[in-house]
């Protein structure tokens, strides 16, 4: 249960290739037991590859994909959650009419007897839904409420929840901050903190440099599907990861462009016509 | 936030017992229920409709489409429909009556042949639900005719009739009436003994529902199919549990009213279909599945028969009843929709 050398999750060099298309290119991380390894980078990275061949939805072209050292070669997302390996994807798979303490135990329902019946057990299902909710943080009234009535965030920690109470060690959590508001977001980067606080390993995806920035131990920045580097919170101020992270060079483009935009309204508004062609012609 | 543990939460407190209720899928069907009974008491008290005799007959109507829409409603739970369910009836009864009608045959083995016959078609809607990944809609508005056709075809191959009878003098005639059509007398009325199934059913569909795993499944089957895979719910053999559940179900109307009746005809359970599925609607279910409750089926079978039978002891032309039964499936889901909007908003 400590934070040994030996990585809960490693791959090194790692490929996948869809026909031509090339997603992943020589991609290397790790994360180990009691830290929070943030994946970063934009739209079209391989962030969502990456994670689906860790998850085992995916078999990697190339490369080697090791847990707690032992090389591994998943068949299906099955093989992953025996190795105690669980995905948090964007849309939860919660059935939002269904109560939370159902949705928790869909599959793996809690049962008892009573004579010849096999009941399910909604005083056991109730209590352990409650328990491991308030473990994370978070004090829902009532277990049989629908998961409708949850905001996104904590629809978010109950998958959270239900993932560690079934044995994940490692958990990938797939933008799980992305359609939330600010409050909702930080309600769970706290399940993020206390997971860890559990000793598990968290690989956190996203594209919100202050979210990882918040949480992270280390940082690994995915671009074009190459590693662009892996960084420790000491090495990578919050202003250099969000450069790195949307490319500093595209970003100085872009607020460059948007001063021409406003100077040409201005311009514009002042009804000085030839000076705007002028300005445009000359940026 | 959170202490270590708590068993009282303050914010408990403020729900109260009503609104509980009122979170249940088949609060509007109880309210209904109680509405019709009420409307039908003032309007055909006198000529009947408060009597031992007349609760037996609209009970009696109430049963054989409520012992239907248990398992309509299950399955509607689990995500699916079942429009060939009238055509099971009839090939079922027809089975039935040409084995022990036409041929002699214990009544018991051809109820079992017939029994045999249902599941294999209500296996065979699900497996091609599952397989073809169509709606069940269109499948069982394709298998609707195909069975009813079938029925008719083979029936008139074999017999040259449409309707069978001389059930009565097979072997084992006498215990099938006891069991699937005899009557239990209260005061000067005659209760059928279907009340009694379709109640034992309805304890037995909620329990499931509410106090089994597979309860749990359905429910989850029907929220979303894919999110119950993942997790490890078998949607698919439950998918086609939930066909053969109904079609069980429709032989059982189908040997309640062949025995009760002593044979059977081509054309019976035509449209059971659909007053099973109103049953259901009426009861709370949601169309798209996910979300309903078999007690829900049991008040909106009872609305049925309530209804059916009131308009004859109200002394209207009991053609109208097709008028009241469209309205009142209208009525009832903007209500249901109404009541579980609020329940759901309260609570936030």
């Amino acid at each position: 249960m400590t934070n040994t050398a030996v990585p809960a999750v490693e791959v090194r060099n790692l490929s996948k290739h869809f026909g031509s298309v090339i997603a992943l290119n020589d991609v290397s991380m790790s994360v180990h037991y009691g830290e929070v390894m943030c994946l970063l980078g934009d739209n079209g990275a391989g962030k969502s590859t990456l994670i689906k061949t860790l998850s085992g939805v995916h078999k990697p072209t190339k490369g080697q994909y090791l847990v707690e050292g032992e090389p591994v070669d998943f068949d299906s997302p099955r093989d992953a959650l025996a190795r105690g390996i669980a995905t948090v994807y964007q849309d939860l798979a919660m059935i939002p009419l269904m109560s939370i303490s159902r949705n928790f135990f869909l599959g793996s329902e809690p049962t008892r007897k009573l004579g010849p019946f096999t009941l399910f057990d909604h005083q056991f299902a109730n209590r352990v839904a409650r328990e491991e909710l308030l473990k994370m943080g978070i004090d829902i009234r009532d277990p049989s409420q629908p998961v409708g009535t949850l905001s996104g965030g904590e629809r978010q920690s109950v998958a959270i929840a239900r993932a560690v109470y079934f044995g994940a060690k490692v958990l990938i959590l797939d933008e799980p901050t992305a359609a939330l508001g600010v409050k909702q977001a930080g309600t769970v980067l706290r399940y993020i903190a206390q997971a860890r606080a559990r000793n598990l390993a968290v690989i956190f995806i996203t594209h919100n440099p202050h979210h990882a920035y918040a949480v992270g131990d280390r940082f690994t920045i995915l671009k074009r599907g190459r590693t662009f580097g892996t960084f420790t919170k000491d090495e990578l101020s919050r202003e250099e990861m969000v450069r790195m992270m949307s490319g500093a060079d595209e970003l100085d483009a872009l607020s460059h462009e948007l001063k021409e935009f406003e100077r040409a309204d201005r311009l514009r508004a002042a009804g000085q016509q030839t000076e705007v062609d002028q300005a445009l012609g000359s940026s | 936030m959170a202490t270590t543990t708590a068993q009282h939460d303050e914010r408990m407190i403020q729900e109260s017992a009503f609104r509980k209720i009122l979170r249940r899928p088949e609060a509007g069907a109880a309210a209904g229920a109680i509405a019709v009974w009420v409307f039908f008491a003032i309007v055909a008290g006198d000529s009947g409709f408060l009597t031992l005799k007349g609760t037996a007959t609209y009970l009696e109507l109430s049963a054989e489409l409520g012992i239907l829409s248990l398992a309509v409603a299950l399955l509607m739970i689990g995500g699916e429909f079942d429009l060939s369910v009238g055509s099971i009836i009839g090939a079922a009864g027809m089975t039935m009556a040409i084995l022990s009608g036409e041929f002699g045959m214990n009544v018991w083995l051809s109820m079992l042949i017939a029994l045999v016959l249902s599941l294999a078609i209500g296996f065979v809607n699900g497996y091609m639900v599952i397989k073809t990944k169509l709606p069940s809609f269109i499948i069982t508005l394709g298998t609707l005719f195909i069975f009813r056709g079938a029925t008719i075809g083979i029936t008139r191959a074999i017999t040259a009739r449409t309707q069978i009878g001389k059930v009565d003098l097979a072997p084992g005639y006498a215990l099938a009436r006891t069991i699937f059509a005899s009557d239990i007398p209260i005061g000067d009325a005659k209760f059928p003994i279907s009340i009694i199934w379709w109640l034992v059913l309805a304890v037995l569909a909620t329990f499931v529902l509410l106090r089994t795993s597979w309860g749990n499944w359905i429910f989850g089957a029907g929220g979303d199919p894919n999110a119950s895979r993942n997790v490890g719910v078998p949607v698919d053999k439950l998918k086609i549990a939930l066909f053969m559940t109904t079609a069980a179900s429709a032989w059982l109307v189908a040997m309640i009213q062949g025995i009760n009746f002593t044979g059977a005809d081509v054309l019976r359970g035509e449209q059971r279909e659909f007053f099973a599925i109103i049953a259901v609607v009426i009861g709370g279910t949601l169309l798209t599945g996910g979300y309903g409750s078999a007690i829900g089926a049991v008040l909106g079978a009872l609305i049925f028969g309530m209804v059916k039978q009131g308009i004859v002891f109200a002394g209207v032309d009991a053609d109208w009843f097709q008028v009241f039964l469209g309205a009142m499936l209208v009525v009832a889901v903007l209500v249901n929709n109404y009541i579980r909007k609020r329940a759901a908003e309260a609570r936030k």
